[in-house]
């Protein structure tokens, strides 16, 4: 024992002041090492994610600022000029070695040579809205302020110069008053779009949803053996309404016929970079602006309006154009729907692993089974999902419930509510852990006190436990939203698609439409970026598509984060 | 019982000259009996940690529980209202009967039981509710919902455990903002709604600092004219100024029982004297 202690009384220090604090043992006793590293690794996580929202958005949003027209001539070697209006996109140098390769005539003996990838638009006219062309060789180039983009219903921009307006094939402004002319017409031309617009999605629309409710009405009749002879009371009442929709859809055709008629009334004159004259019916035409015209100020304008447009508008031209309004809503609704079905069932499946089951080797192996569930691909859960919830749950509602629209699939198909409850299956776990480990830490002594007040162990856990744990499984809940909105893979097995004519929300009773397929911005993502023909255009939308999605997948966590804090601050811990 | 007869008990000195002493001097026999406890054994799995204790707990009196650490006074304490039900594998035998019903007979239904037997812990627990939602739990757990109702009683509960004055311009504020003594007394506002027959005090005063334990024990004084207290405590003095029976116990037995100020005046065991004398414990 005298020797332990002499050694302990060596070690131990004989003054107060340290001797060594240069050396390297110092500096690692000092402990700054680990701060440094702990400071590295929470800035290195910090910088990571700031990068990719900086080069999303950096990537996606010049997309919307209106770029300026450069009118020039292009004159390869060896080749005859050309007159191009182009919008200038990116720059690169390439080897003069490739561009050779590439079959360019490259005479200078310069080792580089800018590349430029231009915009041409009239996709009708050259076949591509991109070119790849040689800077050097793109010359007499100038930026005239009279120079329009058209934005057009199909085949994307046109570049052009307004040349004038015509209102039922006759002249009534040329090129000095066309721009005037062109927008006041083109307010007009958006008041009647947006009343036909009102017409076909609103009214006629309905109408079809009626007539198909009323098909399947009739149908439903048959099925049970009742025919025009021995139900003609039924039947007399559906061909009645039929009646009354399609006289409605009359008159509603009539009405429709008018406004496109009168939206075709004006055209415009448009003068191409080449010299030709273009008709443009302004009915085909959504905008048009002069870029090289517009200020700062303007263009700030209307890149705000752009983005507005694009978060807010229905895709065109196979998702290459317009916007992605049937996106965001699908994946904000298929999360909520997720949600609202994980949320129950895994707190009470928590609730029972924590509260009810008897601990042991049982519990201990489901809780690890559970647990691992976690770790299963996800593409894995979409084939479950196809498999058991599509065709065989779903399957099973439409025999037992829509038989009248057999064999036509109701809920046998893909659609939101198979993909909501295959994303719940797949967050389940989290939301049982982490719940769990909410119940795990309510602390004995509130437990007892509402026992001691009379309160059977339901009451305590209704009254008591629950709200006190909720802060926990509100984190779950944020855990399983940041996990389910990202998720694409096993969607496109149950229900995601490229585009859905209708959203799963509207206007038709029973105004949700859970069997309905929806759009999802993941998968757009991935299909604009993926299946897209036209490449060049997509690429700026994948950027800013994926920019939205982190807002999005943002935007619904912190509206689960304030919840929890104010659950938090409501129900904060007992001290000690 | 007045502080000025508390203040001349301090340090368990035990004024023998004050009228209180004939009051004192009554013996259990002579008691209406609250809670009766008959061979009760209580076992923790394999540990047998209550030996056959007999005793009996007088209606509107208080009785104090006293004994070194680990002695099982807390343990008797929960079987009153069955609280050791909770643990795993404990077992009680032998009889614990509240007016004459076993209250571990298999017909007795525990939440009725707990509303009867109330109970305060030795840690303040209020729930993380408001303070008037805590004095109201128990009545919304009986079913009274009437807003009439409830709020007399939590008015009435709070002055009863001497808060009113403290709280009552503050009432939807969370319990959780009181001070240690507040939310003691929070608590035992919150036995009291319910209207028990029985209080029992889990140690009430290990948590508080001593300005809120005389206010505790103020209160118990108060309170034993309309229900039987049982308190357990490692304070002897504080045994000595509040109760009027005193059990003293070591490793599971009960060693002796009786009036308070025999037992700390003149005890009739040597393990009891020892005790009190502050030779172990």
């Amino acid at each position: 024992m005298a020797n332990a202690a002499d050694e302990i009384a060596a070690a131990m220090p004989k003054t107060l002041v340290a001797q060594d604090t240069r050396g390297i043992q110092a500096y690692v006793r000092s402990g700054s090492p680990y701060v440094w590293m702990t400071a590295a690794a929470i800035a290195f996580a910090f910088i990571i994610t700031l990068s990719l929202l900086v080069l999303t958005a950096s990537r996606g949003l010049p997309h919307f600022w209106p770029a300026d027209l450069v009118q020039g001539r292009y004159q390869p070697v060896g080749e005859e000029a050309e007159p191009l209006l182009v919008e200038i996109r990116s720059r690169e140098e390439v080897s003069s070695e490739r561009l050779k390769g590439a079959g360019m005539q490259i005479t200078d003996d310069k080792p580089l040579h800018e590349r430029l990838l231009v915009k041409v638009a009239n996709r009708d006219v050259y076949g591509a809205d991109f070119r790849y062309l040689l800077s050097d060789w793109f010359v007499e180039r100038s930026e005239p302020e009279n120079a329009g983009v058209f934005e057009r219903v199909e085949w994307g921009n046109f570049h052009g110069f307004l040349e004038g307006v015509e209102e039922n094939g006759a002249r009534v402004a040329d090129a000095a008053q066309a721009w005037a002319a062109f927008d006041e017409r083109l307010e007009r031309a958006d008041e009647l779009r947006g009343q036909i617009r009102d017409i076909e999605k609103g009214g006629i629309s309905s109408i079809n949803y009626e007539l198909e409710q009323l098909r399947l009405d009739e149908r439903r009749l048959q099925l049970k053996g009742r025919t025009r002879e021995n139900a003609a009371g039924d039947y007399a009442e559906i061909d009645e309404q039929r009646k009354q929709q399609q006289a409605h859809y009359e008159e509603l055709r009539v009405e429709l016929d008018k406004l496109k008629q009168e939206l075709a009334r004006d055209t415009l004159i448009v003068k191409t970079v080449d010299g030709s004259e273009e008709k443009l019916p302004l009915a085909k035409v959504l905008d048009g602006y002069r870029p090289n015209d517009m200020g700062v100020f303007a263009k700030t304008i209307f890149f705000f309006r752009k983005i507005g447009e694009f978060v807010s508008e229905d895709p065109r031209e196979a998702n290459t154009e317009g916007g992605i309004f049937p996106a965001i809503f699908g994946t904000v609704m298929m999360v909520i729907i997720m949600s609202v079905i994980v949320m129950p069932f895994g707190v009470l499946a928590a609730l029972y692993l924590r509260e009810y089951a008897k601990q042991g080797f049982v519990t201990q192996s489901i809780r690890i089974a559970v647990n691992n569930l976690a770790g299963v691909p996800s593409i894995v859960y979409g084939m479950f999902g196809l498999g058991f919830f599509v065709y065989f749950v779903g399957a099973s509602i439409d025999r037992a419930f829509y038989a009248e629209t057999l064999p036509a699939p109701t809920f046998g198909t893909p659609g939101i509510l198979w993909s909501s409850l295959t994303l719940a299956l797949l967050t389940l776990p989290v939301v049982i852990v982490a719940t769990e480990e909410g119940l795990a830490r309510i602390p004995r002594s509130v437990r007892e006190a509402s026992l001691a007040l009379g309160a059977t162990k339901a009451e305590t856990l209704w009254r008591v436990v629950l709200p006190m744990a909720s802060p926990a499984m509100m984190t779950g809940l944020i855990l399983a939203i940041a996990r389910a909105a990202g998720e694409v893979a096993p969607l496109m097995l149950v229900g995601v698609v490229k585009l859905a004519p209708s959203l799963p929300l509207d206007g038709d009773s029973p105004f949700v439409h859970l069997e309905r397929k929806f759009m999802h911005l993941g998968f757009h993502i991935y299909d604009v970026g993926f299946q897209s023909p036209n490449v060049e255009a997509a690429r700026p939308l994948v950027y800013a598509t994926a920019f939205l999605l982190v807002l999005v997948i943002l935007a619904l966590n912190l509206s689960a984060i304030s919840i929890r804090n104010r659950l938090r601050e409501r129900y904060k811990a007992l001290e000690g | 019982m007045t502080g000025v007869q508390d203040k001349t008990r301090l340090n368990h000195g035990i004024d023998l000259t004050s009228l209180d002493r004939v009051q004192a001097a009554n013996r259990i026999e002579n008691e209406q009996i609250a809670l009766e406890v008959e061979n009760l054994d209580l076992y923790y799995g394999a540990k047998h940690a209550l030996h056959g204790v007999n005793m009996k707990i007088a209606r509107n009196k208080v009785t104090a529980f006293i004994g070194p650490s680990g002695c099982g006074k807390s343990t008797l304490l929960r079987c009153f209202n069955r609280m050791n039900d909770l643990v795993d594998g404990c077992r009680v035998e032998g009889q614990l009967k509240l007016d004459g019903k076993n209250i571990y007979d298999r017909d007795v239904d525990i939440a009725m039981l707990r509303r009867r037997v109330g109970m305060v812990f030795q840690k303040p627990n209020p729930f993380p509710k408001s303070i008037y939602e805590n004095v109201a739990y128990g009545l919304r757990l009986a079913g009274i919902n009437k807003k009439r109702v409830i709020d007399e009683t939590v008015e009435w509960a709070l002055k009863g455990a001497a808060l009113w004055d403290e709280v009552k311009d503050r009432l939807d504020d969370s319990a959780l903002g009181l001070s240690g003594g507040q939310q003691q007394r929070l608590v035992i506002a919150r036995a009291i709604a319910i209207h028990p027959d029985v209080i029992l005090l889990d140690e009430p005063c290990s948590a508080l600092d001593p300005i809120s334990t005389l206010k505790v024990e103020e209160l118990i004084n108060e309170l034993k004219h309309k229900y039987t207290i049982v308190i357990v405590t490692h304070n002897m003095q504080q045994a000595a100024r509040v109760s009027d029976y005193t059990a003293f116990m070591y490793v599971g037995d009960l060693i002796e029982f009786g009036n308070t100020d025999q037992l700390f005046t003149k005890p009739s065991k040597k393990q009891t004297e020892d005790y009190i004398t502050g030779r172990y414990g």
